[in-house]
């Protein structure tokens, strides 16, 4: 099998990945960056059709002159904590990869919540329809409304409104009262309240509404207008297509895999230097808990300082991380996902896309473990990528770990890899 | 009032115990540390197959099936009970001629079986190594999902279901829970597969029951690639190596399309990780006989335990004079056996006329096994 060795391995270039590479590369580490997007970035900050954003720029500009390496459309299937390994798959099959240290910068899923009509096509998760947007599909002209909770909303449907959308409206479930304590906590963070303020200024006339979920999405073939509820009252609204996200969760299922632990709020937990609890892993950015772009950025660089063994960078970017998590913490509380949400799906509503499973033969089953087991639930193609964070919020508790492999592989690629892994065992017991 | 009845563990064997009991008139309570269908249950294939491995296992096997038959009308469609029949496919001449030998021996004890040859083989599952010279079809094996069939048949029983009870000891008329609580009942089975002994120790040996680990590996749809549960008759060869590891091909179909691939046995294993080198072992085993096999996508890989004793049949009946009851040790059958087993136990309970010879089920022979060294 390929073999690649470096210094510092990073999982991911989004912010935090970049970050880290390029705080790592900077120091003289060898570093080799996987990502499974066909370019740097992430989510956040892919380019496809489109350029950039402008924030993005320096740290790209930045990451390619670090000489860390960058394997793009490379998806990580498997680890072995122990020997500092991972393995990938890209275009041209399997390759073993192995580093002194790993940095998981693996990002966050957005979770969609299940609600009547969810599944009908137009109706996208508001990363998803961006990500879409940016690889080529048309939104000029088309109305679309914006639905779900967090920052994540106000941001897509700006970028909607600059690329010639008409955004119907952008229903956020949290109460006003909630983020106007928020955003006035924000006062000692300048930069901030501006992104907020330019935000609002390119949404001015756009319905935007609070204490509101969708009820509904209707259509025979396509989705062609939303029912929402807002403080209790329902509104319809006609729309060519709708984005829903109820915020991002970490993606942490590489993390889980290499045995690291997690805290109660679900993401990998992280000492002052983001290190985990397995040795010589870090986690930096949103597996870590949701924190956004600059929280993600200080987090890289300080993973990628510590991982390079510079102890005195480090500490400095401890100190500013540390910050920057509180504002997560208090941006988490502040779009916290109300109660009511968990009345959403009724008995026809499909939870689980891949086993076609209703709520009703989820609703009465007691945790999401058993529901897993019951109905198949999370057991389809995508192994619970989408269902699973719903139905830990709609039932509480985590259906189990996951299996491997972290995505589908040929029988035959598991077979290599398993052979390799074999192989790898051997060689380093001796 | 109705007699009560406990019933230790809610997987499918304490599920088809706790149905049965409620038939012959017992108020029953299900007793579960975890959830129903956490331990094997929530593992293994869901093959309904008649084994021949010996002459008890053959009745066991054949009545089970016969009682999983007779439900078929009433399975609910989560259960996904179909009637996959089990190929059982020759690699060598050796192979062939057991092929014959089984298919006599089916027929006198009316199990219906029909030799494939070479050339019929390829017809039936296309996908099979050409050299592979023929195979028994036994077509009467079905394929049930078991974490559905066990609450189903928890649901008929209409037992009283407590989840979450650690129960640490197990008498003839009570139950001890963990933190000295104790439960009273007219009688105790124990059904909680390798977690059993303990519960009635010292009466049993504890090592009367080894857990015997498996993986498993599940595709995505794949609609058409096989129509039978295929096993290579090699299978009973690994299922009996007592010491080190084995790997055997063993394949379903799901109603879905999805294929499940196993087999594996190892004994000692603490870790519940899939292995790498018996995943690789097991998938080249796979190859061998479905070379096609290569191409489909793997969305999943797990292992489970499996309650195993030393001569491969369960432990049914009463444990010293005075009880409690066992219904334990399954090994790779539970799902298959449950039904025979709990109508045993029930007609031991009762004192009627066993559907079949009880003795080789006979707890009890653990001590004389141990006796012997």
């Amino acid at each position: 099998m390929r073999e690649l060795a470096c210094d510092l391995l990073v999982v991911g270039a989004g912010p935090a990945g970049i970050a880290a590479a390029c705080a790592a590369a900077e120091r003289g580490k060898k570093v080799l960056v996987l990502d499974e997007n066909p370019g740097a970035g992430g989510q956040i900050w892919r380019a496809g059709t489109h350029a950039p954003p402008r924030a993005a720029e320096p740290w790209l500009a930045r990451f390619r002159a670090s000489g860390a390496e960058l394997r793009s459309g490379c998806a990580v299937v498997e680890g072995d904590a122990a020997r500092q390994t991972l393995w990938a798959q890209d275009a041209e099959g399997l390759l073993r990869t192995r580093a002194e240290s790993i940095v998981l910068a693996t990002g966050a899923r957005e979770l969609f919540l299940p609600f009547p009509g969810w599944t009908l096509p137009g109706v996208l998760g508001a990363g998803g329809l961006q990500a879409l947007a940016k690889s080529g599909w048309p939104v000029r002209g088309k109305k679309i409304g914006v639905a779900g909770s967090g920052p994540l909303l106000l941001a897509v449907a700006a970028w909607l409104v600059e690329h010639g959308a008409h955004v119907a409206f952008v229903a956020e479930q949290a109460p006003l009262g909630r983020l106007a304590r928020f955003a006035a906590s924000l006062a000692f963070q300048p930069r901030k309240l501006a992104q907020l303020a330019a935000l609002r200024w390119k949404l001015r006339g756009v319905p935007q509404l609070f204490s509101s979920w969708p009820v509904r999405a209707n259509g025979r073939a396509h989705i062609d207008s939303v029912e929402l509820a807002t403080d209790g009252e329902p509104q319809g609204f006609l729309v060519d297509a709708l984005a829903v996200g109820f915020g991002l969760v970490p993606e942490t299922a590489l993390a889980e895999q290499l045995g690291c632990a997690l805290d109660a709020s679900g993401a990998v937990a992280v000492d002052a230097e983001q290190r985990t609890n397995v040795e010589r892993i870090y986690a930096a950015g949103e597996p870590t808990g949701i924190g956004g772009v600059e929280n993600a950025l200080l987090q890289g660089e300080l993973a990628g300082a510590s991982a390079a063994g510079d102890a005195r960078a480090a500490h400095t970017f401890a100190r500013r991380a540390a910050r920057a998590r509180r504002f997560g913490r208090a941006l988490e509380r502040a779009f916290a996902l109300r109660e009511e949400l968990r009345e959403m799906p009724d008995d026809d509503t499909i939870v689980c896309r891949c086993e076609d499973v209703r709520w009703d033969a989820a609703r009465e089953l007691d945790s999401a473990r058993e529901t897993k087991l019951q109905t198949r639930c999370g057991m389809g193609p995508c192994q619970g990528r989408v269902c699973q964070p719903a139905l830990h919020f709609l039932k509480g508790g985590r259906a189990d770990r996951r299996r491997p492999p972290l995505l589908p592989l040929t029988l035959g690629e598991l077979a290599e890899l398993a052979a390799d892994r074999t192989t790898l065992e051997h060689e380093t017991s001796r | 009032m109705k007699p009560r009845a406990l019933v230790i563990g809610a997987g499918i064997v304490g599920a088809a115990c706790a149905a049965e009991l409620a038939r012959a008139g017992f108020a029953v309570v299900v007793l579960e540390a975890a959830h129903p269908s956490a331990g094997a249950t929530a593992c293994g294939m869901g093959h309904v197959v008649a084994m021949d491995d010996s002459e008890a296992q053959l009745e066991l096997t054949r009545t089970s099936r016969s009682l999983w038959e007779e439900l078929l009308p009433e399975l609910p469609e989560n259960i996904e009970a179909t009637r996959a029949g089990t190929l059982w496919v020759a690699a060598d001449d050796e192979e062939l001629a057991a092929v014959h030998a089984k298919h006599a021996y089916y027929l006198t004890r009316g199990v219906n079986a029909e030799i494939h040859d070479q050339h019929s083989l390829r017809s039936l599952e296309p996908h099979l190594a050409p050299d592979l010279i023929g195979a028994l079809r036994v077509p009467d094996d079905l394929v049930v999902y078991p974490p559905c069939a066990a609450a189903w048949l928890l649901a008929l029983s209409g037992a009283e279901l407590r989840v979450g009870l650690a129960v640490e000891r197990a008498e003839a008329r009570r139950v001890l829970l963990h933190g000295g609580v104790a439960l009273e009942g007219d009688l105790v089975v124990v059904a909680a597969g390798e977690h059993s002994l303990p519960l009635v120790s010292p009466a049993l040996p504890l090592h009367g029951i080894k857990p015997r680990k498996g993986h498993l590996v599940i595709t995505d749809r794949a609609p058409g690639f096989a129509q039978h549960q295929i096993v290579e008759l090699g299978y009973l060869k690994s299922a009996h190596s007592h010491d080190g590891s084995s790997v055997a091909f063993n394949l379903q179909p799901r109603p879905n399309g999805q294929v499940l691939l196993g087999s594996s046995r190892q004994y000692d294993r603490t870790s519940d990780e899939v292995e790498p080198a018996m995943l690789r072992r097991m998938l080249e085993r796979a190859f061998r006989y479905m070379p096609k096999l290569r191409a489909l996508p793997a969305i999943r890989a797990w292992t489970g335990r499996r309650a195993a004793t030393h001569d491969h049949l369960p432990l049914i009946g009463k444990v010293g004079a005075e009880g409690p009851w066992l219904a334990a040790g399954h090994e790779g059958l539970g799902i298959t056996t449950s039904l025979g087993t709990a109508r045993l136990l029930s007609s031991l309970i009762a004192g009627t006329t066993p559907p079949f010879d009880p003795r080789p089920f006979d707890p009890q022979r653990l001590c004389a096994e141990a006796s012997h060294g």
